[in-house]
Protein backbone atom coordinates (compact mmCIF):
# COMPACT_ATOMS: atom_id res chain seq x y z
CA UNK A 1 0.00 0.00 0.00
CA UNK A 2 1.31 3.25 -1.26
CA UNK A 3 0.21 6.70 -0.91
CA UNK A 4 1.29 8.40 -4.69
CA UNK A 5 1.03 11.47 -6.60
CA UNK A 6 -0.30 10.82 -9.70
CA UNK A 7 -0.68 12.28 -13.11
CA UNK A 8 -3.65 12.35 -15.11
CA UNK A 9 -2.76 10.87 -18.42
CA UNK A 10 -5.90 10.59 -19.92
CA UNK A 11 -9.69 11.41 -18.96
CA UNK A 12 -12.75 10.86 -21.72
CA UNK A 13 -16.48 10.26 -21.84
CA UNK A 14 -16.37 6.13 -22.02
CA UNK A 15 -19.82 5.79 -23.14
CA UNK A 16 -23.04 8.02 -21.84
CA UNK A 17 -23.07 8.81 -18.63
CA UNK A 18 -19.56 6.45 -18.11
CA UNK A 19 -16.03 8.09 -18.06
CA UNK A 20 -12.41 6.77 -18.46
CA UNK A 21 -9.49 8.01 -16.22
CA UNK A 22 -6.01 6.84 -16.70
CA UNK A 23 -3.48 7.94 -14.08
CA UNK A 24 0.20 7.50 -14.33
CA UNK A 25 0.88 5.80 -11.23
CA UNK A 26 4.28 3.63 -11.46
CA UNK A 27 4.45 3.18 -7.95
CA UNK A 28 0.88 1.57 -7.28
CA UNK A 29 0.00 0.49 -10.87
CA UNK A 30 2.47 -3.07 -10.68
CA UNK A 31 0.77 -3.41 -7.22
CA UNK A 32 -2.73 -3.86 -7.58
CA UNK A 33 -4.42 -7.17 -7.81
CA UNK A 34 -7.63 -8.08 -9.64
CA UNK A 35 -10.76 -6.91 -7.19
CA UNK A 36 -8.09 -4.20 -5.27
CA UNK A 37 -9.68 -0.27 -5.45
CA UNK A 38 -7.85 2.53 -4.99
CA UNK A 39 -9.09 5.86 -2.77
CA UNK A 40 -8.57 9.12 -4.69
CA UNK A 41 -9.01 12.79 -3.23
CA UNK A 42 -10.41 14.55 -6.07
CA UNK A 43 -8.79 17.89 -6.91
CA UNK A 44 -10.48 21.17 -6.08
CA UNK A 45 -13.34 19.33 -3.94
CA UNK A 46 -11.60 21.19 -0.96
CA UNK A 47 -14.69 21.56 1.08
CA UNK A 48 -14.67 17.57 1.20
CA UNK A 49 -13.05 16.12 3.51
CA UNK A 50 -13.11 12.03 2.45
CA UNK A 51 -11.37 10.65 -0.79
CA UNK A 52 -13.91 8.75 -2.95
CA UNK A 53 -12.47 4.88 -3.66
CA UNK A 54 -12.94 4.03 -6.69
CA UNK A 55 -12.50 0.01 -7.88
CA UNK A 56 -9.48 -0.19 -10.57
CA UNK A 57 -10.52 -1.11 -13.80
CA UNK A 58 -7.02 -1.92 -15.64
CA UNK A 59 -3.16 -1.55 -14.62
CA UNK A 60 0.00 -2.21 -15.09
CA UNK A 61 3.48 -0.87 -14.63
CA UNK A 62 2.72 2.41 -16.16
CA UNK A 63 -0.11 3.15 -13.75
CA UNK A 64 -4.22 2.43 -13.94
CA UNK A 65 -7.64 3.30 -14.97
CA UNK A 66 -11.06 3.90 -13.60
CA UNK A 67 -14.13 3.52 -15.37
CA UNK A 68 -16.84 5.69 -13.16
CA UNK A 69 -20.44 7.19 -13.63
CA UNK A 70 -21.03 10.61 -12.37
CA UNK A 71 -23.38 9.96 -9.02
CA UNK A 72 -22.57 12.74 -6.40
CA UNK A 73 -20.23 15.71 -5.94
CA UNK A 74 -17.13 13.49 -5.86
CA UNK A 75 -17.80 12.05 -9.15
CA UNK A 76 -19.36 15.40 -10.75
CA UNK A 77 -16.43 17.14 -9.45
CA UNK A 78 -13.94 14.52 -11.01
CA UNK A 79 -14.91 15.03 -14.28
CA UNK A 80 -13.74 18.55 -14.85
CA UNK A 81 -10.05 16.98 -13.66
CA UNK A 82 -8.03 17.57 -17.07
CA UNK A 83 -5.28 15.90 -18.64
CA UNK A 84 -1.44 16.67 -17.07
CA UNK A 85 -3.29 17.44 -13.44
CA UNK A 86 -1.86 15.79 -10.14
CA UNK A 87 -4.53 13.24 -8.32
CA UNK A 88 -3.71 11.82 -5.15
CA UNK A 89 -4.01 7.68 -4.36
CA UNK A 90 -3.87 5.38 -1.70
CA UNK A 91 -3.70 1.97 -2.77
CA UNK A 92 -3.79 -0.32 -4.13
CA UNK A 93 -6.33 -1.39 -1.21
CA UNK A 94 -8.56 -3.98 0.25
CA UNK A 95 -8.67 -8.00 -0.36
CA UNK A 96 -9.52 -8.57 -4.19
CA UNK A 97 -10.41 -11.76 -5.60
CA UNK A 98 -8.79 -15.44 -5.28
CA UNK A 99 -7.50 -16.61 -7.91
CA UNK A 100 -9.61 -19.15 -10.26
CA UNK A 101 -9.81 -22.23 -8.36
CA UNK A 102 -8.32 -25.38 -9.72
CA UNK A 103 -10.67 -27.15 -12.51
CA UNK A 104 -13.02 -24.63 -11.61
CA UNK A 105 -15.14 -23.00 -14.43
CA UNK A 106 -15.08 -18.81 -13.92
CA UNK A 107 -18.38 -17.27 -14.40
CA UNK A 108 -18.43 -13.00 -13.69
CA UNK A 109 -21.67 -11.36 -13.16
CA UNK A 110 -21.48 -7.95 -13.73
CA UNK A 111 -24.80 -5.57 -13.29
CA UNK A 112 -23.43 -2.17 -15.06
CA UNK A 113 -19.87 -1.27 -14.94
CA UNK A 114 -19.66 -3.17 -12.09
CA UNK A 115 -17.82 -4.96 -14.32
CA UNK A 116 -14.63 -2.94 -14.48
CA UNK A 117 -13.77 -4.44 -11.40
CA UNK A 118 -14.45 -7.84 -12.76
CA UNK A 119 -11.59 -6.94 -15.91
CA UNK A 120 -8.56 -8.00 -14.04
CA UNK A 121 -10.10 -11.20 -12.76
CA UNK A 122 -11.03 -11.33 -16.70
CA UNK A 123 -7.57 -11.58 -17.60
CA UNK A 124 -5.86 -13.51 -14.99
CA UNK A 125 -7.95 -16.64 -15.63
CA UNK A 126 -6.12 -19.20 -16.78
CA UNK A 127 -9.71 -20.14 -18.51
CA UNK A 128 -11.85 -18.19 -20.14
CA UNK A 129 -15.68 -18.85 -19.15
CA UNK A 130 -19.15 -17.36 -19.41
CA UNK A 131 -19.68 -13.68 -18.68
CA UNK A 132 -23.12 -12.28 -17.26
CA UNK A 133 -23.60 -8.55 -18.00
CA UNK A 134 -26.95 -6.70 -17.35
CA UNK A 135 -27.90 -3.26 -17.74
CA UNK A 136 -30.80 -1.00 -17.52
CA UNK A 137 -30.35 -0.65 -20.94
CA UNK A 138 -27.79 -0.75 -23.85
CA UNK A 139 -25.70 2.17 -22.82
CA UNK A 140 -25.14 0.69 -19.00
CA UNK A 141 -23.49 -2.49 -20.99
CA UNK A 142 -20.33 -1.80 -21.17
CA UNK A 143 -16.97 -3.22 -22.57
CA UNK A 144 -18.08 -6.60 -24.17
CA UNK A 145 -15.72 -6.49 -27.14
CA UNK A 146 -12.80 -5.85 -24.10
CA UNK A 147 -14.08 -9.38 -22.50
CA UNK A 148 -14.56 -10.85 -25.90
CA UNK A 149 -11.15 -10.38 -26.69
CA UNK A 150 -9.58 -12.16 -23.72
CA UNK A 151 -11.63 -14.86 -24.73
CA UNK A 152 -14.53 -15.06 -22.47
CA UNK A 153 -19.03 -15.89 -23.87
CA UNK A 154 -19.87 -12.41 -22.95
CA UNK A 155 -24.07 -12.95 -22.64
CA UNK A 156 -25.89 -9.39 -22.02
CA UNK A 157 -29.59 -8.69 -20.48
CA UNK A 158 -31.13 -5.58 -20.20
CA UNK A 159 -34.07 -4.57 -18.46
CA UNK A 160 -35.56 -2.62 -21.18
CA UNK A 161 -34.56 -5.15 -23.65
CA UNK A 162 -32.13 -2.25 -25.80
CA UNK A 163 -29.00 -5.12 -25.88
CA UNK A 164 -29.33 -8.59 -25.68
CA UNK A 165 -31.85 -10.52 -23.36
CA UNK A 166 -34.59 -8.67 -22.36
CA UNK A 167 -34.60 -9.13 -18.41
CA UNK A 168 -32.16 -9.36 -15.36
CA UNK A 169 -28.56 -10.47 -15.35
CA UNK A 170 -29.92 -13.59 -12.86
CA UNK A 171 -32.72 -14.73 -15.28
CA UNK A 172 -29.64 -15.31 -17.82
CA UNK A 173 -27.77 -16.60 -14.74
CA UNK A 174 -30.32 -19.17 -14.39
CA UNK A 175 -31.25 -20.26 -17.67
CA UNK A 176 -27.78 -21.19 -17.97
CA UNK A 177 -27.76 -23.09 -14.75
CA UNK A 178 -30.29 -25.10 -15.59
CA UNK A 179 -28.51 -25.74 -19.39
CA UNK A 180 -25.42 -26.63 -17.78
CA UNK A 181 -27.05 -29.05 -15.24
CA UNK A 182 -24.36 -31.76 -16.89
CA UNK A 183 -21.81 -29.17 -15.22
CA UNK A 184 -21.18 -30.70 -11.55
CA UNK A 185 -21.93 -26.84 -9.66
CA UNK A 186 -18.54 -27.54 -7.61
CA UNK A 187 -16.96 -27.01 -10.57
CA UNK A 188 -18.18 -23.59 -11.03
CA UNK A 189 -16.69 -20.52 -9.34
CA UNK A 190 -18.43 -17.20 -9.40
CA UNK A 191 -17.02 -13.74 -9.66
CA UNK A 192 -19.34 -10.79 -9.22
CA UNK A 193 -19.60 -7.10 -9.09
CA UNK A 194 -23.04 -5.20 -9.46
CA UNK A 195 -25.58 -3.59 -7.34
CA UNK A 196 -26.50 -5.07 -3.81
CA UNK A 197 -29.14 -6.45 -4.52
CA UNK A 198 -27.52 -8.73 -7.83
CA UNK A 199 -24.70 -9.18 -5.21
CA UNK A 200 -27.92 -10.99 -2.78
CA UNK A 201 -29.30 -13.13 -5.69
CA UNK A 202 -25.90 -14.35 -7.25
CA UNK A 203 -24.54 -15.46 -3.75
CA UNK A 204 -28.29 -16.94 -2.78
CA UNK A 205 -27.72 -18.76 -5.86
CA UNK A 206 -24.42 -20.07 -5.17
CA UNK A 207 -25.27 -21.87 -1.63
CA UNK A 208 -27.87 -23.06 -3.14
CA UNK A 209 -25.63 -24.82 -5.75
CA UNK A 210 -23.38 -25.58 -3.73
CA UNK A 211 -20.61 -23.43 -5.45
CA UNK A 212 -18.49 -20.13 -4.81
CA UNK A 213 -19.64 -16.77 -5.12
CA UNK A 214 -16.83 -13.83 -5.00
CA UNK A 215 -18.90 -10.94 -4.28
CA UNK A 216 -16.94 -7.32 -4.75
CA UNK A 217 -19.29 -5.43 -2.14
CA UNK A 218 -19.70 -1.88 -2.37
CA UNK A 219 -20.33 0.45 1.05
CA UNK A 220 -19.39 4.40 2.02
CA UNK A 221 -15.86 4.34 3.08
CA UNK A 222 -13.94 7.31 4.98
CA UNK A 223 -10.31 5.69 5.60
CA UNK A 224 -10.15 3.21 3.06
CA UNK A 225 -7.36 1.75 5.50
CA UNK A 226 -9.72 0.07 7.95
CA UNK A 227 -9.14 2.32 10.70
CA UNK A 228 -12.30 4.16 10.71
CA UNK A 229 -14.73 1.05 11.03
CA UNK A 230 -17.45 3.02 8.46
CA UNK A 231 -18.01 0.42 6.04
CA UNK A 232 -18.68 -2.60 8.26
CA UNK A 233 -20.50 -5.57 6.95
CA UNK A 234 -21.62 -8.06 8.86
CA UNK A 235 -19.77 -11.80 8.37
CA UNK A 236 -20.83 -15.17 9.79
CA UNK A 237 -19.00 -16.39 12.45
CA UNK A 238 -19.38 -19.71 14.58
CA UNK A 239 -21.71 -17.91 17.01
CA UNK A 240 -23.03 -15.45 15.16
CA UNK A 241 -21.59 -12.52 13.06
CA UNK A 242 -19.25 -9.97 13.72
CA UNK A 243 -18.24 -6.91 11.88
CA UNK A 244 -15.70 -7.19 9.03
CA UNK A 245 -14.46 -4.00 7.39
CA UNK A 246 -15.14 -3.73 3.64
CA UNK A 247 -12.14 -1.48 3.00
CA UNK A 248 -9.44 -4.25 4.68
CA UNK A 249 -11.27 -7.87 5.02
CA UNK A 250 -13.10 -7.04 2.08
CA UNK A 251 -13.56 -5.67 -0.51
CA UNK A 252 -14.14 -9.40 -1.51
CA UNK A 253 -16.13 -12.05 0.44
CA UNK A 254 -17.32 -15.03 -0.13
CA UNK A 255 -21.37 -15.09 -0.66
CA UNK A 256 -21.20 -17.81 2.03
CA UNK A 257 -19.36 -15.27 4.33
CA UNK A 258 -22.48 -12.63 4.44
CA UNK A 259 -25.01 -12.05 6.49
CA UNK A 260 -27.36 -10.38 4.46
CA UNK B 1 18.17 29.54 11.84
CA UNK B 2 17.70 28.02 15.20
CA UNK B 3 16.26 24.73 15.35
CA UNK B 4 13.20 25.06 17.57
CA UNK B 5 12.81 22.46 20.91
CA UNK B 6 9.11 20.97 19.90
CA UNK B 7 8.92 18.84 23.01
CA UNK B 8 6.04 18.66 25.16
CA UNK B 9 5.30 16.95 28.35
CA UNK B 10 1.62 16.01 29.58
CA UNK B 11 2.33 14.22 32.92
CA UNK B 12 5.09 11.72 32.70
CA UNK B 13 4.30 11.35 28.98
CA UNK B 14 7.18 12.64 26.63
CA UNK B 15 6.35 14.20 23.70
CA UNK B 16 8.78 14.82 21.29
CA UNK B 17 6.88 17.15 19.17
CA UNK B 18 3.10 18.41 19.90
CA UNK B 19 1.21 16.74 17.15
CA UNK B 20 -0.87 13.23 18.54
CA UNK B 21 -3.71 12.31 16.12
CA UNK B 22 -7.70 11.70 17.72
CA UNK B 23 -9.04 8.66 18.86
CA UNK B 24 -10.82 6.75 16.32
CA UNK B 25 -9.60 8.56 13.33
CA UNK B 26 -6.37 6.51 13.18
CA UNK B 27 -7.59 3.02 14.15
CA UNK B 28 -5.21 1.10 16.83
CA UNK B 29 -2.59 1.48 15.36
CA UNK B 30 -1.15 -1.29 12.79
CA UNK B 31 -3.80 0.92 9.79
CA UNK B 32 -2.06 3.73 9.04
CA UNK B 33 1.44 2.17 9.43
CA UNK B 34 1.79 1.77 5.71
CA UNK B 35 1.61 5.55 5.32
CA UNK B 36 2.88 7.36 8.53
CA UNK B 37 5.84 6.85 9.90
CA UNK B 38 4.64 6.11 13.68
CA UNK B 39 7.64 7.46 15.34
CA UNK B 40 7.43 10.79 13.63
CA UNK B 41 4.35 11.67 15.81
CA UNK B 42 4.33 13.24 19.40
CA UNK B 43 2.18 10.50 20.22
CA UNK B 44 -0.15 7.86 19.15
CA UNK B 45 -4.28 7.98 20.42
CA UNK B 46 -5.77 4.87 19.50
CA UNK B 47 -9.66 4.22 19.51
CA UNK B 48 -11.79 4.35 22.57
CA UNK B 49 -11.68 0.87 24.70
CA UNK B 50 -13.88 -0.24 27.12
CA UNK B 51 -13.53 -2.52 29.79
CA UNK B 52 -15.67 -5.14 27.59
CA UNK B 53 -15.88 -6.14 23.89
CA UNK B 54 -18.22 -3.43 22.18
CA UNK B 55 -20.04 -4.14 18.95
CA UNK B 56 -20.64 -0.56 18.14
CA UNK B 57 -23.57 0.95 15.52
CA UNK B 58 -25.16 -0.54 12.70
CA UNK B 59 -24.77 1.02 9.28
CA UNK B 60 -24.46 3.89 7.92
CA UNK B 61 -21.69 4.88 10.15
CA UNK B 62 -20.73 8.25 9.00
CA UNK B 63 -21.75 11.17 6.73
CA UNK B 64 -19.94 13.55 5.03
CA UNK B 65 -20.98 17.37 5.62
CA UNK B 66 -19.43 21.03 4.74
CA UNK B 67 -16.13 20.61 5.56
CA UNK B 68 -16.51 17.78 8.21
CA UNK B 69 -18.43 14.59 8.52
CA UNK B 70 -20.78 13.19 10.56
CA UNK B 71 -19.89 9.72 12.63
CA UNK B 72 -21.81 7.55 14.93
CA UNK B 73 -19.52 4.31 15.18
CA UNK B 74 -20.70 3.46 18.50
CA UNK B 75 -16.99 2.44 19.83
CA UNK B 76 -16.92 -0.99 18.66
CA UNK B 77 -13.79 -2.46 20.10
CA UNK B 78 -11.91 -5.89 21.45
CA UNK B 79 -12.10 -5.21 25.28
CA UNK B 80 -9.06 -3.77 27.12
CA UNK B 81 -7.59 -7.36 27.77
CA UNK B 82 -8.86 -8.20 23.64
CA UNK B 83 -6.68 -4.57 22.90
CA UNK B 84 -3.76 -5.77 24.96
CA UNK B 85 -3.39 -9.25 23.79
CA UNK B 86 -4.11 -7.96 19.87
CA UNK B 87 -2.43 -4.64 19.48
CA UNK B 88 0.36 -4.08 22.08
CA UNK B 89 2.61 -6.61 20.17
CA UNK B 90 2.46 -4.29 16.91
CA UNK B 91 3.82 -1.05 19.14
CA UNK B 92 6.97 -3.28 20.84
CA UNK B 93 9.04 -2.08 17.52
CA UNK B 94 8.22 1.52 18.06
CA UNK B 95 9.34 4.08 20.67
CA UNK B 96 6.48 6.42 20.13
CA UNK B 97 3.69 7.15 23.53
CA UNK B 98 0.73 5.49 23.19
CA UNK B 99 -2.23 6.92 24.24
CA UNK B 100 -5.00 4.63 24.76
CA UNK B 101 -9.07 6.22 24.89
CA UNK B 102 -11.09 4.24 27.26
CA UNK B 103 -15.06 4.72 28.06
CA UNK B 104 -17.41 3.23 29.96
CA UNK B 105 -20.71 2.42 30.58
CA UNK B 106 -20.82 2.98 34.00
CA UNK B 107 -18.14 4.82 36.73
CA UNK B 108 -17.34 1.33 37.89
CA UNK B 109 -16.14 0.46 33.77
CA UNK B 110 -14.02 3.21 33.76
CA UNK B 111 -12.50 2.29 36.76
CA UNK B 112 -12.12 -1.44 35.31
CA UNK B 113 -10.73 -0.25 32.46
CA UNK B 114 -8.45 1.98 33.86
CA UNK B 115 -7.12 -1.12 36.03
CA UNK B 116 -6.72 -3.62 33.46
CA UNK B 117 -4.43 -1.02 31.03
CA UNK B 118 -2.32 0.23 34.46
CA UNK B 119 -0.92 -3.21 34.34
CA UNK B 120 1.02 -2.99 30.52
CA UNK B 121 4.40 -0.79 30.59
CA UNK B 122 3.62 0.19 26.71
CA UNK B 123 0.32 2.07 27.61
CA UNK B 124 1.73 5.30 28.58
CA UNK B 125 -1.27 7.38 29.26
CA UNK B 126 -4.93 7.51 29.17
CA UNK B 127 -7.05 9.61 27.47
CA UNK B 128 -10.53 9.47 29.26
CA UNK B 129 -13.45 9.99 26.63
CA UNK B 130 -16.64 10.87 29.11
CA UNK B 131 -18.00 12.49 25.95
CA UNK B 132 -18.84 10.44 23.20
CA UNK B 133 -21.83 11.52 21.80
CA UNK B 134 -22.68 7.89 20.13
CA UNK B 135 -23.51 5.65 23.08
CA UNK B 136 -26.70 5.38 24.55
CA UNK B 137 -25.48 4.75 28.09
CA UNK B 138 -22.83 6.62 30.02
CA UNK B 139 -21.41 8.53 27.10
CA UNK B 140 -21.94 12.58 26.58
CA UNK B 141 -24.06 12.79 29.63
CA UNK B 142 -20.33 12.26 31.82
CA UNK B 143 -19.53 14.82 29.79
CA UNK B 144 -22.13 17.26 31.02
CA UNK B 145 -23.19 16.90 34.17
CA UNK B 146 -20.46 17.97 36.46
CA UNK B 147 -21.12 16.06 39.07
CA UNK B 148 -20.90 12.81 37.32
CA UNK B 149 -17.81 14.10 35.44
CA UNK B 150 -16.03 14.35 38.73
CA UNK B 151 -16.94 10.73 39.64
CA UNK B 152 -15.60 9.49 36.27
CA UNK B 153 -12.32 11.19 37.10
CA UNK B 154 -11.96 10.35 40.60
CA UNK B 155 -12.77 6.73 39.37
CA UNK B 156 -9.99 6.25 37.03
CA UNK B 157 -7.54 8.12 39.12
CA UNK B 158 -7.86 5.71 41.80
CA UNK B 159 -7.24 3.10 39.34
CA UNK B 160 -4.12 3.76 37.09
CA UNK B 161 -0.99 5.99 38.01
CA UNK B 162 -0.55 6.51 34.87
CA UNK B 163 -1.02 10.03 33.30
CA UNK B 164 -4.87 10.43 32.47
CA UNK B 165 -6.38 13.77 30.09
CA UNK B 166 -9.80 13.89 30.11
CA UNK B 167 -11.58 14.29 26.64
CA UNK B 168 -14.16 17.16 27.63
CA UNK B 169 -17.39 17.51 25.83
CA UNK B 170 -18.57 20.38 23.96
CA UNK B 171 -21.71 20.97 23.99
CA UNK B 172 -21.49 22.77 27.55
CA UNK B 173 -22.50 25.84 28.64
CA UNK B 174 -19.51 26.37 30.68
CA UNK B 175 -16.23 24.90 29.65
CA UNK B 176 -14.39 26.36 32.65
CA UNK B 177 -16.13 23.89 34.93
CA UNK B 178 -15.32 20.99 33.50
CA UNK B 179 -11.68 22.00 32.77
CA UNK B 180 -11.42 23.18 36.54
CA UNK B 181 -12.74 19.85 37.77
CA UNK B 182 -10.59 17.94 35.87
CA UNK B 183 -7.43 19.48 36.91
CA UNK B 184 -9.14 19.19 40.57
CA UNK B 185 -9.17 15.50 40.69
CA UNK B 186 -6.14 14.97 39.26
CA UNK B 187 -6.06 14.95 35.81
CA UNK B 188 -2.40 15.13 33.64
CA UNK B 189 -4.36 16.68 31.10
CA UNK B 190 -7.42 17.81 29.26
CA UNK B 191 -8.19 17.21 25.90
CA UNK B 192 -10.62 19.68 23.78
CA UNK B 193 -12.73 18.92 22.15
CA UNK B 194 -14.63 15.46 21.11
CA UNK B 195 -17.03 16.17 18.16
CA UNK B 196 -20.21 18.21 18.13
CA UNK B 197 -23.49 16.74 18.79
CA UNK B 198 -25.41 16.79 15.28
CA UNK B 199 -27.58 15.68 12.85
CA UNK B 200 -28.17 14.82 8.64
CA UNK B 201 -31.36 13.72 6.73
CA UNK B 202 -32.00 12.66 3.75
CA UNK B 203 -35.03 14.97 2.15
CA UNK B 204 -35.91 11.74 0.18
CA UNK B 205 -36.69 9.45 2.17
CA UNK B 206 -36.97 11.65 5.17
CA UNK B 207 -34.58 9.76 7.02
CA UNK B 208 -31.65 10.16 9.36
CA UNK B 209 -28.49 9.98 7.17
CA UNK B 210 -26.70 8.25 10.21
CA UNK B 211 -28.40 4.72 11.43
CA UNK B 212 -28.03 6.44 15.28
CA UNK B 213 -29.91 9.19 13.82
CA UNK B 214 -27.69 11.43 15.50
CA UNK B 215 -23.73 11.65 15.44
CA UNK B 216 -20.62 13.79 16.22
CA UNK B 217 -19.81 16.61 14.05
CA UNK B 218 -15.75 16.86 12.73
CA UNK B 219 -13.51 18.29 10.40
CA UNK B 220 -12.87 22.20 9.80
CA UNK B 221 -15.94 23.01 10.60
CA UNK B 222 -15.65 22.96 13.67
CA UNK B 223 -12.54 24.47 14.23
CA UNK B 224 -13.91 27.67 15.19
CA UNK B 225 -15.93 26.25 17.94
CA UNK B 226 -12.72 24.01 19.35
CA UNK B 227 -10.87 27.46 19.40
CA UNK B 228 -13.04 29.10 21.35
CA UNK B 229 -13.19 26.11 24.24
CA UNK B 230 -9.67 25.44 23.98
CA UNK B 231 -9.22 29.64 24.21
CA UNK B 232 -11.51 29.44 27.94
CA UNK B 233 -10.54 26.47 29.49
CA UNK B 234 -6.74 27.92 28.95
CA UNK B 235 -7.55 30.65 31.45
CA UNK B 236 -8.16 28.54 33.98
CA UNK B 237 -6.29 25.45 34.46
CA UNK B 238 -2.53 24.92 34.66
CA UNK B 239 -2.78 21.38 33.53
CA UNK B 240 -2.03 20.50 29.76
CA UNK B 241 -4.50 21.00 26.90
CA UNK B 242 -4.66 18.73 23.86
CA UNK B 243 -6.32 21.12 21.02
CA UNK B 244 -8.34 18.87 18.25
CA UNK B 245 -11.13 19.97 16.07
CA UNK B 246 -10.44 20.79 12.43
CA UNK B 247 -6.45 20.17 12.61
CA UNK B 248 -5.48 20.08 8.84
CA UNK B 249 -2.69 22.33 8.44
CA UNK B 250 0.30 23.37 10.53
CA UNK B 251 -1.23 27.00 10.62
CA UNK B 252 -4.57 25.35 12.12
CA UNK B 253 -1.97 23.60 14.76
CA UNK B 254 0.12 27.07 15.38
CA UNK B 255 -3.54 29.11 15.97
CA UNK B 256 -4.73 25.95 18.72
CA UNK B 257 -0.80 26.67 20.45
CA UNK B 258 -1.68 30.16 20.55
CA UNK B 259 -5.53 29.39 21.83
CA UNK B 260 -3.30 28.26 25.29
CA UNK B 261 -3.08 24.32 23.85
CA UNK B 262 0.27 22.47 24.43
CA UNK B 263 -0.40 20.12 21.98
CA UNK B 264 -2.58 19.05 19.16
CA UNK B 265 -4.50 16.11 17.75
CA UNK B 266 -5.09 15.62 13.98
CA UNK B 267 -8.45 14.06 13.69
CA UNK B 268 -11.24 13.78 10.45
CA UNK B 269 -7.69 15.11 8.41
CA UNK B 270 -6.25 11.53 8.52
CA UNK B 271 -8.96 10.24 6.36
CA UNK B 272 -8.26 13.28 3.71
CA UNK B 273 -4.33 12.79 3.52
CA UNK B 274 -2.74 10.22 6.02
CA UNK B 275 0.13 12.18 5.56
CA UNK B 276 -1.00 15.34 7.57
CA UNK B 277 0.32 14.78 11.16
CA UNK B 278 3.78 14.76 9.70
CA UNK B 279 3.13 17.64 7.91
CA UNK B 280 2.11 19.73 10.63
CA UNK B 281 5.28 18.71 12.79
CA UNK B 282 7.18 19.82 9.93
CA UNK B 283 4.97 23.16 9.24
CA UNK B 284 5.40 24.15 12.72
CA UNK B 285 9.18 23.51 12.82
CA UNK B 286 9.44 26.05 9.94
CA UNK B 287 7.16 28.20 11.33
CA UNK B 288 8.52 28.38 14.60
CA UNK B 289 12.24 28.33 13.27
CA UNK B 290 11.67 31.52 10.85
CA UNK B 291 9.89 33.26 13.64
CA UNK B 292 12.67 32.45 15.58
CA UNK B 293 10.94 31.10 18.48
CA UNK B 294 13.13 28.84 20.60
CA UNK B 295 10.07 26.77 21.76
CA UNK B 296 6.22 25.34 20.99
CA UNK B 297 6.08 26.32 24.84
CA UNK B 298 6.87 30.09 24.03
CA UNK B 299 3.73 29.95 22.06
CA UNK B 300 1.48 28.63 24.27
CA UNK B 301 -1.38 30.63 25.07
CA UNK B 302 0.33 33.72 23.91
CA UNK B 303 -2.97 35.20 22.37
CA UNK B 304 -2.98 38.47 22.85
CA UNK B 305 -7.00 39.68 24.11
Amino acid sequence: MNQEKTIVLEHRCFQGNYRLIKLAAPTIGPLVQPGQFVHLRVPRLENAVLRRPFSVFKADDVGLSILYATVGLGTEALTSVAVGEEVSLLGPLGTGFPGVGKDKFPVLVAGGYGNAALYLQAKVSPVKGVAFFGGRSAQDILCVDEFEALGWDVRVTTDDGSLGAKGLVTDALDSWLEGEKDVASASLELFACGPNGMLKAVGDRALGNGFAAWLSMDRNMACGVGACLTCVIKRKTETGWEWARCCKDGPVFEASEILW
Amino acid sequence: MNIPDLKVKIGSIEMKNPVTVASGTFGYGPEYADYVDLDRLGAITVKGISAEPHVGNETPRTFETASGMLNAIGLPGPGANGFCEKYLPFFESYSVPLIVNVWGKTVEDYGRVAEILDGPARVNALEVNVSCPNVKEGGALYGTDVDLFRSVVDEVRSKTEKPIIIKLAPNVANIKLFAKAAEACGADGISIMNSYPAMGIDIETRKPQLANRTGGLSGPAIKPIAMKLVWEAAQVVDIPIIGMGGVSTPEDALEFIIAGASAVAVGTANFTDPSTAVRVIDGIERWLSAKNIASVDDLVGTVKT
